[in-house]
């Protein structure tokens, strides 16, 4: 473990900016934003993806990746609970999306908040009599609620069954900046502005109230509720915003996918979402921005082996784990120290 | 609506036992290893595959069997169908000690969290499923017919047919075998011991390595001899047959009490029966709805499962 200590991307990282003043950090962020919203016309280099447009990698895999990756993380990384079921939430955004933009006149950025709240509604639904378990119990229900509300979608008439639903909107173009399929800049622009928002709210929320009730109960349960957090509370709030993530994902999705159907939310989607976050760096927003980046990306990356891409993609989160466990970009030594103590005891 | 389910009742039981039978099987994989580690082996649904695979190399690659030959009768059809079955638990249970070797070994020796270790068991269960697509062209492979489907004997309006007495019959022989092996041999009480308290059995000199490879050992040997009576009853099989058995059978090892081998037999029978019915009832493309419906319940009403011990809380 010694010899790997001098390559630490994080603590260098911090380092620079916790000495650097508030001038300094401003031009940072704008520059990193400016850099990472440059991408899309980055097709032409190195980085470009053999069959796929690279803008629409950027847009999905990577961005929504990096997007429900964030989601989960709340409630996996901050608060410690095993969600497996993840891809629900993100059905739940697409398919209020996908029936609302086909049957009514409310464009995407209308039905944005309603996905959210019918994922939000359904966090709380499953969370109220499941989030009382723990561990590997609430792991299997929350996976088993993925499957149900996939074999829902993919059995009933109004979402037209295993034929899924075409003909979705885009969304409307904001003055001369049009959403088109063949150039996904916008999307990915979107994605991005979503992305901010969503770390501006984790950062936000980690260093007040519920952050560090999530942070109690993810080192020790009993103690967090003897010390008075009121950690059902905590944990459906936690939750809830992960599923309002996923569901703002899923309606973004079904808007510039412009079809959905059942076998796009598979479990294989929730557990992807959760290697991205164990594979950057569990409870770490970069770390997991990084992960959710790679484990997005690589697979379009590597498309020359086309048909052994995921032979490789399985391969490499082999062997990650077993030279990283703690992902690529763990988070801070003192808080790791704290949930080793708790996992052995 | 019920009326099937009253028309076909012994049918139905019938087929729930057969299949409730594999559940047991390839459950035992995931209770085993659930109470050895407390972790889901999640790799155990490709171990399965796999064994389906080794059941119909054996018939079609060593003994030559077509789709269109001939059954297999006496000494012959014996000596296939005890091949088929130690071909799918050989090759079931070495893939299961690599799973074991490759995911789980040095992971556990860093005492890592359990996340990672998860993570590493989906890659490679990723690994295994992916190759069996590459070698097979993602087709679906059929096995050519070794025991002939006779229908045996009538009971209640009931067809008993030849396979479905010799899976019912078999794998509990098969299961009873285990079950004695970890109630009565030395390395059973071993399994067991690490099972209730890892420190103290390694304080006890228990070698806690070579333990969890067994363990891994005989959940893998059971999930194979699944993988052969699947075989023997639907024919057929395919690279990504093992999500829908594993998720049946993980939901078994649940119901049951996952890290006790009794509970993996009652939750894997129960599970069996009530997933035939349920289809009877509600149309084959609800079963798994029912089938999640009731873990969901067991789980918020008696989280241990049937048969379990209080895990839920001291391993959060």
């Amino acid at each position: 473990m010694k010899i790997r200590n001098y390559w630490n991307l994080r603590d260098f990282g911090a380092s620079i900016w916790e000495n650097a003043g508030r001038p300094m950090r401003v031009a940072i962020v704008l520059i990193s934003i400016l850099l990472v919203g440059l991408l899309p016309f980055m097709g032409g280099s190195f980085l470009a993806t053999p069959i796929a447009s690279f803008d629409a990698v950027l847009v999905y895999p990577v961005g929504m990746f990096v997007l429900m990756s964030l989601g989960l993380n709340i409630v996996v990384g901050k608060s410690g609970m095993l969600d497996l079921g993840y891809v629900a939430f993100f059905a739940i955004g697409a398919y209020t999306m996908a029936i609302l933009g086909t049957t009514t006149k409310l464009n995407t950025w209308e039905i944005m908040p309603i996905g959210i709240a019918f994922a939000m509604i359904a966090g709380v639904l499953l969370g109220i009599p499941t989030l009382r378990l723990r561990g590997d119990y609430l792991a299997i229900v929350t996976l088993g609620f993925g499957e149900i509300v996939r074999l829902v979608v993919l059995n009933s008439t109004w979402s037209k069954g295993p034929n899924g639903i075409a003909n979705i909107p885009m969304p409307p173009h904001f003055g001369p900046l049009k959403f088109e399929l063949e150039n996904q800049r916008l999307f990915f622009w979107v994605v991005m502005a979503m992305i901010l928002l969503t770390i501006w709210m984790i950062r936000r929320l980690t260093v007040r109230r519920p952050g560090r009730a999530w942070e109690a109960i993810r080192q020790d349960e009993d103690a967090a509720e003897l010390m008075g957090v009121h950690t059902l509370k905590y944990k459906i709030w936690s939750f809830t915003l992960g599923a309002a993530v996923g569901g703002a994902a899923g309606v973004l999705y079904a808007s510039k996918n412009l079809y959905i159907a059942p076998e796009m939310f598979t479990l294989n989607v929730s557990i992807l979402i959760l290697a991205c976050v164990v594979f950057g760096g569990i409870g770490n927003i970069w770390g997991v921005i990084i992960g959710a980046t790679i484990l997005g990306y690589l697979p379009d990356r590597i498309r020359f082996i086309s048909d052994a891409r995921l032979l490789v993609f399985g391969l490499v989160l082999v062997i990650v784990m077993n030279f990283r466990p703690d992902g690529l970009l763990p988070r801070k030594k003192r808080e790791k120290a704290i949930v080793k103590k708790g996992a052995n005891a | 609506m019920f009326s099937v389910l009253i028309d076909q009742f012994w049918s139905l039981t019938i087929a729930g036992v057969a299949l409730g039978f594999i559940y047991v099987l390839v459950s035992l994989g995931y209770t085993m290893v659930y109470g050895v580690l407390r972790m889901i082996n999640f790799a155990n649904s490709e171990i399965f595959m796999w064994g389906t695979f080794g059941t119909i190399v054996t018939s079609r690659d060593i003994f030559g069997y077509t789709q269109t030959s001939a059954p297999a009768t006496g000494g012959k059809l014996a000596l296939v169908l005890i091949s088929q079955l130690l071909m799918s638990m050989a090759v079931a249970g070495v893939t299961a000690i690599f799973v074991e070797y490759v995911a789980y070994r040095r992971l556990r020796a860093k005492g890592t969290n359990r996340l990672a270790t998860l993570i590493s068991a989906i890659g490679i269960s990723i690994v295994l499923s992916e190759l069996m697509r590459l070698l097979t062209d993602s087709r679906p492979v059929g096995s050519p017919r070794v025991l002939e489907k006779i229908i045996l004997t009538e009971v209640w309006g009931a067809n008993i047919r030849l396979d479905t007495v010799v899976t019912i019959f078999a794998a509990a022989l098969i299961y009873f075998l285990l079950e004695r092996f970890v109630k009565l041999s030395r390395m059973g009480k071993a399994i067991r011991a690490v099972s209730m308290n890892e420190d103290a059995a390694k304080l006890m000199g228990v070698n806690l390595n070579r333990v969890i490879t067994t363990t891994f050992l005989v959940g893998g040997l059971a999930t194979g001899a699944a993988g052969f009576f699947y075989i023997t009853v639907f024919e057929y099989t395919k690279f990504n047959i093992g999500f829908t058995m594993g998720m049946a059978a993980f939901t078994a090892a649940v119901l049951g009490g996952i890290g006790n081998i009794r509970g993996a037999f009652f939750g894997g029978l129960f599970l069996g029966l009530l997933e035939v019915y349920a289809s009877a009832v509600l149309g084959t493309q609800w079963k798994a709805v029912t089938v999640f419906i009731v873990l969901v319940l067991v789980l918020l009403f008696k989280p241990n499962g049937l048969f379990g011990e209080a895990v839920q809380t001291t391993r959060a």
